[in-house]
């Protein structure tokens, strides 16, 4: 019983993958046991605007002024990988502010932290998929211990989707970077049009005038196959 | 219709978790409200109380102080939370998420599963389906704890998928002087390397 199909998970990247060295003592040596989809996995956890208070979106609004750097709107739909939406889904978002520096205590980037911008929200998607962000065009940054490493700028995305199957954690990236092919997180997925996936595009029909930029970033899960549950239609 | 498979858009990418996130998915030690903890089941939810607590270690045997370990199963009688949910498990949630401390330690409280269908509806032995993410995993592992005390482990069709001299690393072990307490390390590579799945 194969509800949802495998193929598409080739876009994921490998385990391991040297020139990301923190993958050389933790990716598993042997091959992953395939099995069946049972009950468990096409089951999945249920959470959505109960779990969202209002606010949590708008990461610019979290603190009693506002945080320095680009203001910018991040929107896209969730959908699978049949073109379906995925409504009703959480999204949970972090982030470096936008000198490139995370709230988080290990973080100890010699740059500014910004006491107006903690860099963490959710939203839900709408019945069509729909969902939206406010927040900080994150910086750059280097990573600790290796001989100037940057990541390109990113927002961490994490995403439940209907099933145990379809969670993803994924990051976004901004248009025309010319720190993707230095950065061996980005290069880690083989397949180009897979890494492409994960670039937002600049999306000038929603951005606000004389207020923020839009970056357009839809997210493609994995989808139950079309043939085994779609009913003709009656209308 | 097996093989028709209309033209599917490639899926997004899986991207490691980095070490960063926990002041948003694990936000306790960040004053935030989480989403999901350890507690994959409140005081009260019916069923045998059960604990698990473990360690996740890298390939060198050290602890692996940044890892974020999700857990979903079902309830005492097999049912999963959100799906097919009834009133006698309202407090029960089904799915727990925990940060490993600084020596890899994570901790999980919850109810012992009941027996949920498999393929063509045999049985499977109580288990608990984990999602293991952290900085250096570019896609998180997926890996199943069963319990050492369940007889149903014998004819459990996807324990029966894997060598079976590498089936102890999916077992969770009762400890000795603390009832309901179960061990369950988790080992991403080399000596004792646990057992993933990919579905
Ligand atoms: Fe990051």
């Amino acid at each position: 019983m194969t509800d949802y199909p495998t193929e598409s998970l080739a876009a994921h990247p490998p385990y391991l993958f040297p020139d990301y060295v923190a993958t050389r003592l933790r990716a598993p040596s042997r091959p992953l046991v395939i099995i069946p989809q049972t009950l468990t996995e096409i089951a999945g956890p249920v959470f959505g605007q109960a779990h969202v208070r209002p606010g949590d979106s708008d990461l610019t609004r979290q603190h009693a002024g506002t945080p320095l750097g680009e203001r910018i709107m991040v929107r896209g739909r969730v959908l699978d990988e049949n073109s379906r939406p995925v409504p009703d889904t959480l999204i949970e978002i972090w982030q470096a502010n936008a000198a490139g520096r995370y709230v988080h205590v290990v973080d100890r980037h010699d740059a500014p932290l910004d006491p107006n911008f903690t860099g963490a929200g959710r939203a839900v998607t709408d019945s069509d998929g729909w969902y939206e962000f406010v927040t900080i065009r994150p910086g750059c940054y280097p990573v600790p211990g290796l001989n100037n490493v940057w990541r390109p700028a990113h927002i961490h995305m994490s995403l439940f989707g209907p099933s145990f199957l379809t969670r993803l954690v994924t990051q976004m990236y901004f248009p025309g970077d010319p720190l993707f092919p230095y950065d061996p997180i980005f290069m880690s997925v083989p397949d180009e049009r897979a890494r492409m996936r994960m670039v937002s595009s600049l999306d000038m029909a929603m951005t606000r005038s004389e207020w923020a930029l839009c970056y357009r970033f839809d997210i493609v899960l994995r989808g139950r196959e079309a043939s085994l549950f779609e009913e003709p239609h009656h209308d | 219709m097996t093989d028709a498979r209309p033209e599917a858009e490639v899926i997004t990418p899986s991207q490691t978790v980095g070490p960063f996130f926990a002041y948003c998915l694990t936000p306790q030690d960040y004053g935030g409200d989480p989403l999901c903890d350890g507690m994959i089941a409140d005081e009260g939810a019916p069923g045998t109380r059960i604990r698990i607590e473990g360690a996740v270690y890298d390939g060198n045997g050290d602890p692996v102080p940044d890892a974020m370990v999700e857990a979903w199963q079902a309830d005492a009688e097999g049912r999963f939370a959100g799906r097919d949910a009834a009133p006698s498990n309202a407090r029960f949630r089904g799915i727990g998420r925990c940060e490993s401390r600084q020596d890899g330690s994570f901790r999980f409280e919850t109810v012992k599963p009941g027996s949920v269908p498999g393929p063509d509806g045999t049985p499977q032995a109580p288990h608990i389906n984990l999602n293991v993410f952290a900085k250096g995993l570019l896609r998180h592992l997926f890996t199943r704890i069963y319990f050492a005390d369940e007889p149903a482990n014998a004819a459990d069709p996807i324990l029966g998928l894997v060598d079976p001299d590498l089936r102890y690393t999916l077992i969770a072990r009762p400890a000795p002087d603390a009832p309901g307490l179960y061990r369950f390390d988790i080992r991403l590579q080399g000596k004792d390397e646990t057992v993933f799945f990919e579905a």
